[in-house]
């Protein structure tokens, strides 16, 4: 009675199968429903993720956020969907009409795909795939193409200025986000999610924590958002690739990037914080999804505070971070977690003692990082402009006296 | 094993149509009165000067050549991080001087100054 995901969709096919339908297509019919279920499930989390976000970034921002449609401005997201679709979509002249109009839908497609191999929770898996870890790799680019095929095509010098930042950044973090990946596969031996997350005894949050740091910074940047969203720079370049896009056209992209968000958490919860493990979670799913749904939205929060707290960086700055610190830094923790690995292996020490002894060599190289840093720029210290104070609102003088 | 992939067939072909629809329905729906003046390419307002396929900068292109190496790279270390099980001293120690030859290459293109937004 554990597991009622599982039941419901045996009952489904024993129901279709009653019908006098062959097996194959029962099998297809019940697997294009999971899908559709867990696509649309995306789907329902972004309307409640703008709401979430909107209201956190009006805490953090001292105001009250959307507080007029409905309770604590509930169907806000509602009105703004009505809003969308009722929109005209233009196309600018002279714009290329074919990748103009593919790109949205290509990079919502893309953000979509891959929670085909995400797993909710032991039995409750899309596709458990032994090659899961490359799918979304492979699949998460495609949202680089989108970004690309938008800006190329609007024939819009702002447009073209976001996809060649998009070029730059997206296709530099990468390298240092698929070798921060090869940690958790070589810690759990396997490319699949569902072994990734068995193998976490305890979470590799402990056992790397520089690689999930590198993860995290690396996938902010693979979304574009503050401090790294250079491709849509309000203040620079109008919006970057999606200047020319209206009304469903750029709704795409917007949602596409908050469900991006919500997918980075759900990864991060999955390589380095157990995914949906947790105690209960083997003989009760629904308590493993819910696990999962928390680890999940604190991965979210996470990202949507730093969002919120720094400014943009600039595009040397970017491509200076990512080259000349991430890639070598995750070149270096993935060497280390190999040799380590394997000598600990070979002198066959305890699992608590193999976790410790992990801990204090990414701690090492944290420590040997910060000390390189500082032997470079020694006197490199916060400058801080002090201004003369200056009274935004001066009180007018009391005439009667 | 095969479900799964079929699974993840039907997956693109959903993920794909979602989009589409969501894309399509506003062109049903909302309304659709296009004239000169809102077809044309925002450029600030001012009337737009030229074309915007022009050359890009030499700078993006080299960025995009080391990431395909490292790109390379990194397919080639997923089997060997896999079967990290089964490999001896001898094979975890050749995958690291291949990781340490392409940071050598890093360096050599940090010296040239192809990493330097100039």
């Amino acid at each position: 009675m554990g597991d009622p995901i599982n039941l419901i969709s045996q009952w489904f096919n024993n129901l279709l199968l009653g019908w006098g339908l062959a097996e194959g297509l029962v099998k297809v019919i019940s697997l294009a429903i999971g899908a559709a279920i867990v696509a649309t499930l995306g789907l329902v989390t972004v309307i409640a993720l703008i709401w979430v976000e909107r209201k956190i970034a009006g805490r953090l921002q001292d105001r009250p956020g959307p507080n007029r449609a409905g309770p604590f401005g509930l169907f806000q997201p509602f009105a703004d969907m009505i809003k969308i679709f009722t929109k005209e979509i233009t196309t600018p002249d002279g714009a290329d009409k074919v990748a103009f109009n593919i790109a949205p839908i290509l990079a919502m497609a893309s953000v979509l795909m891959i929670w085909a191999v995400v797993p909710f929770a032991g039995t409750v898996v899309g596709a458990n795939i032994n090659v899961g870890v490359l799918y979304i790799v492979a699949v998460g680019s495609f949202g680089i193409v989108a970004v690309l095929m938008a800006g190329w095509s609007s024939n819009n010098k702002f447009a073209l200025l976001g996809a060649f930042r998009a070029v730059a950044q997206m296709v530099s973090y990468e390298v240092p986000m698929v070798i921060a990946l090869l940690v958790p596969v070589l810690l759990a031996r396997s490319m699949g999610m569902n072994d990734i997350v068995a193998a976490q005894t305890p979470w590799f949050i402990i056992i790397a924590p520089l690689a999930a740091l590198i993860f995290l910074i690396t996938s902010m940047a693979e979304v574009g958002r503050a401090p790294f969203d250079l491709l849509e720079a309000e203040s620079e370049i109008v919006a970057g690739f999606h200047t020319e896009y209206s009304g469903m056209g750029f709704g795409m992209f917007y949602v596409s990037e908050f469900l991006h968000v919500w997918t980075v958490g759900a990864l991060i919860a999955t390589f380095f914080f157990g995914g949906w493990s947790g105690p209960g979670a083997e003989n009760f799913p629904i308590l493993g999804i819910l696990y999962f749904y928390m680890k999940t939205f604190i991965g979210y929060f996470l990202v949507t505070w730093i969002r919120l707290s720094l400014p943009r960086i600039r595009i040397d700055q970017m491509l200076a971070f990512n080259w000349k610190f991430l890639t070598p830094l995750s070149l270096v923790v993935l060497i280390v977690t190999a040799v380590v690995d394997k000598a600990l292996e070979m002198a066959g020490v305890e699992r608590w003692a193999y976790a410790l002894i992990m801990l204090a060599a990414n701690l090492l190289i944290g420590w040997i990082v910060v000390l390189i840093l500082k032997a470079v720029e020694p006197n490199r210290k916060r400058q801080r402009v002090e201004f003369e104070h200056r009274p935004v609102a001066v009180a007018p003088k009391s005439t009667d006296s | 094993m095969l479900d799964n992939w079929l699974y993840i067939g039907l997956f693109i072909i959903v993920a794909l149509f979602i989009p589409a629809v969501a894309v399509s329905l506003p062109r049903l729906i909302g309304p659709r009165k296009p004239n000169a003046i809102k077809q044309e390419i925002y450029e600030c307002g001012m009337e737009t000067v030229g074309d915007a396929w022009v050359q890009f900068k030499v700078q993006y292109y080299i960025f995009a050549l080391i990431f395909l190496i490292f790109d390379i790279e990194t397919v080639f270390l997923f089997p060997w991080a896999v079967a990290f099980d089964k490999l001896p001293l001898f094979a975890v120690m050749e995958g690291v001087l291949f990781i340490l030859i392409l940071l050598a290459g890093l360096m050599y293109a940090w010296r040239k100054g192809a990493l330097d937004w100039a």
